[in-house]
This record gives structure tokens, sequence and C-alpha cells, in this order.
């Protein structure tokens, strides 16, 4: 498990012992990784975030074309594993989680356990540091770091 | 699903039960509920259906055929569940002094319908 901010490791760790889940993704809605566990290549996880970023986009949409509120969650049940994708409001904005699972566990247990776990995320929290400008010099130091602390390398 | 309230309401109007469901066993989620306040529903269904799941592989383990009927004994009452067909588990939650036996019968009977 690797996450961008240390606040956000135990109540992850807390969900991924409590759910069984294999893999977990944890994004902002523009598609930004903030922590993840499971995957093991940079790839993988920069596509399976932009994917997720954008299947909660368009359900936005669709949601505002049909006129009903956001949806919560949505489930994609295969064969072998299952896929939960949920959007959730933290005190950073909004957030996406999107946990894949197999049959050692059930959607019922992924769908409770991440619902505790964005609860224990609002709590962890800290309040949000001023941002500082984004300067060029800043820029690869910064990715280097947020590569390293969700890649260990 | 009116037909599964309908059999779901006849359990609940056991003596001492606070509430029933039908959940869908492989998946931990709520199919049809006549729940009382204050039980969240949806986690009493995946964690219920969570353990109903252990205990089959435990009890095939053991060279046992899967359980009829699973009985949780808590201080103030106790989680009830029975497999029906489908793949299904009807679940009851009920106060320490319910009517337990009654409460079988009319799961089991429940059990039957909904196959």
């Amino acid at each position: 498990m690797r996450a961008l901010e240390p606040w956000v490791g135990p109540p992850l760790q807390e969900f991924l012992a409590e759910s069984s889940a294999r893999v977990t993704l944890l994004m902002t809605s523009a598609g930004q990784v903030v922590a993840q566990h499971g995957f093991t290549r940079s790839l993988d996880v920069m596509s399976a975030a932009a994917l997720g970023a954008g299947i909660m986009a368009s359900t936005d949409e669709l949601a505002r074309l049909m006129g009903s509120g956001r949806f919560g969650a949505m489930v994609h049940q295969g064969a072998r594993q299952g896929m939960y994708l949920s959007a959730f409001d933290t005190p950073r904005g909004r957030w996406i989680g999107l946990v894949v699972f197999g049959p050692e566990t059930s959607v019922g247990l992924v769908q409770l356990f991440f619902q505790q776990f964005v609860d224990e995320l609002a709590a962890a929290a800290p309040p949000e540091a001023p941002q500082g400008p984004v300067l060029a010099e800043n820029f690869e130091r910064e990715l280097n770091a947020s590569l390293r602390a969700l890649f260990g390398r | 699903m009116t037909g599964y309230r309908e059999v779901l309401e006849r359990v609940s109007a056991v003596g001492g039960i606070r509430g029933t469901m039908l959940v869908a066993a492989a998946d931990g989620i709520v199919v049809a509920e006549s729940l009382m306040d204050g039980i969240d529903g949806r986690a009493v269904a995946a964690l219920t259906a969570s353990l109903v799941g252990r205990l089959r592989r435990t009890t095939a383990s053991a060279g046992l055929q899967a359980p009829t009927v699973m009985h949780l004994r808590a201080e103030n009452g106790s989680v009830l569940a029975v497999p029906a067909a489908g793949d299904l588990l009807i679940v009851a939650v009920t106060e320490r002094g319910a009517n337990l036996g009654l409460a079988r019968l009319e799961m089991l009977d429940a059990a039957r319908q909904v196959a």
C-alpha cells in the first residue's frame, strides 16, 4: 500500500484488511493518484486512474441528462473478479475510489467497508495547507517525489 | 418483490423479531427487507452473508453438509440465517426474548416459499 499523503494510509490499510480487496486506487476527480494498493507498474496505475475518473465523469453527465442526482457508486461484476467504483466528497475535494475484489469477499462487504473508509478519511483529513505557486523548477522534483511515494522508486 | 415482502412479513410477525431480510448470499446485498428502525440492514446483510459463506466452507472441509440454520447468539438478541434457493438467505434479527423455535420454523417455511 502506498499513499501520497500519510494521513490516508491508516484508513486505507484498515479498509484493505477488512474488505479483502485485491486492488485499490484512490484518485482525485481529475484522475490524479492519491494512493494505491496492488498495482506493480506505474503505467497501469496511471491508466486505471485516468479511466476511472473518465467513467465517473461520464456517469455524472448521464445523471445530469436524466435529471437525477449524482450516482453514488457503480459495480461491474465479472466471473472471477468484480470492480467497485465510487466517488465521494472529502475535505480535500471530490475523490474517487476504484476497488477490485475477488470471490474471497463480496460486493456487500466492499461497499460496507468502503463507506467506513470514506468516513474515516473525512475524520483524518488535516486542514488544507495553503497552496504555493507551481514553479517549473519544482515540478520535476515534486513529480519524482510523488512517483517514489506511490511506487517506491 | 411484493411476494418476497409478504414472505418476510410473515417471519417478522413472530414475537421478538426486529427485522427480516432476503439477502443475495454471494454478493451480501439486500434483495428485500422488513426491518425496524435502528438496524443497519446493509451491514447485517453483508456480514451475515460473509459468515454463512465461511461456515459453509468450514462444514464442507469437515465433510459435513451445508448448514440449514445459522444461529448467532449475542447478549441482547440473535441473528438467524437460513439458506434458500437461488443462492439467497433469509436473515432475521431478534430480541433476547424472541420465540426462536417458531422463528426458525417460519424461516425454513419462508425459504421453501422463495424457491
